[in-house]
């Protein structure tokens, strides 16, 4: 099985080296989407062996995970990992997201700091998850308890979905509606994960307002779409 | 002919020349020019006639001929307000896609590039 793990990153030199380090028991290649950086993080991660593909201007979180996806479809790859490039995710941990997909058993599945082994999160978090929990327990059946997570593995049939169809901005917890919709197995393993290593969280506190309107709307506008026709093969 | 209707009938004149001119200096396609010419030529109906405005006002029983015109003005804005935003939403798809292929297709050229290097 070819597995391919995708950082976004956006101005992590700070962060690059240490994150692809601790890759380095990681048995597959590595990807970094670097989201049009102004620093060297693009040919620090080079320098490191990593495999980079760069836009040529700033799109979001959303479009960086998807150029990895569609850079994963592209290249037939089996099943591709989601690992942030600020040094939140552990190289340690992979193996634990990696396993029910490579059995066959799951879709997508999201490491989670809140079910029984994770960590504890901030308030604001938490009860923004807590909201989202519900929302997607009516909208998708699912519970998924950490759906903000970015800690992910997305089997073949999930890069292919996610490659043609993945929101720009905010994408994680909506992508899961998605993926449900479309009858793919999403399922959430507890995982370990680090604070930051340097930089501050994308979701101020100003814009987490307009964070949960936003998100809110896509997933139920998202829920009401039909089974999207991705060239079934 | 009383001030107001000179001063409209100038405006929307004025309007329709502008649009005339935004297209033949290639600022504005054709496609969008037709609305707002289309929109000036009924200003300008409006202004020469009186009498179509009274008569469609009292026909959906509207007694005060202008506010009508405010009704039918602020329908026609908000309607073009939102086909903007679908024509936006549009291009930021394809501004998206194009800068996800323009990255994916750098990288497989700095690929070939290193391949017949060493090959």
């Amino acid at each position: 099985m070819r597995i391919l793990a995708i950082i976004p990153a956006y101005n992590e030199a700070r962060n690059i080296t240490a994150v692809i380090e601790d890759l380095k028991s990681f048995r597959g290649d590595i990807l970094v989407v670097n989201d049009g950086s102004t620093d060297e993080t693009a040919a620090i991660a080079k320098s490191l062996g990593a495999e980079v593909v760069s836009h040529p201007f700033n799109l979001g979180i959303g479009g960086t995970v998807q150029t990895g996806l569609r850079y994963a479809y592209e290249h037939g790859y089996d099943m591709a990992i989601q690992f942030d490039g600020d040094g939140q995710h552990r190289g340690d941990q992979v193996f634990k997201i990696l396993e029910l997909v490579q059995k066959g058993e799951a879709d997508l599945v999201i490491g989670s700091r809140t079910l029984p082994g994770g960590y504890k999160m901030g308030i604001t978090r938490f009860i923004g998850s807590r909201i989202f929990h519900c929302l997607i327990r009516c909208l998708a059946g699912k519970a998924i308890h950490d759906p903000t997570s970015g800690f992910r593995c997305y089997g073949k049939k999930t890069i292919r979905l996610f490659s043609r169809f993945y929101t720009d901005d905010y994408p994680e917890v909506e992508s899961i509606i998605t993926a449900a919709r479309n009858g793919l197995r999403v399922v959430e393993v507890p995982v370990l994960m680090r604070g930051r290593l340097s930089g501050h969280s994308s979701i101020t506190r100003r814009k987490s307002a307009y964070y949960m309107l936003k998100v809110t709307l896509a997933m139920v506008v998202d829920a009401m779409r039909g089974r999207d026709l991705v060239g079934e093969s | 002919m009383d001030l107001t209707k000179i001063a409209s009938l100038g405006l929307s004149v004025g309007i329709f020349c502008f649009v005339v001119w935004l297209v033949r200096e290639r600022r504005l396609r054709e496609k969008y020019a037709l609305l707002w010419l289309c929109t000036s030529v009924f200003v300008i109906l409006l202004t020469v006639s009186r009498r179509i405005l009274e008569v469609a006002a009292l026909a959906i029983g509207i007694y005060y001929p202008p506010s009508l015109l405010f009704l039918v003005g602020v329908l026609f804005l908000l309607l073009v307000a939102i086909g903007h935003s679908v024509t936006l939403s549009r291009l930021s798809e394809s501004n998206h896609n194009l800068a996800q292929e323009v990255a994916l297709l750098r990288k497989q050229v700095e690929d070939l590039k290193e391949e017949s290097k060493k090959g």
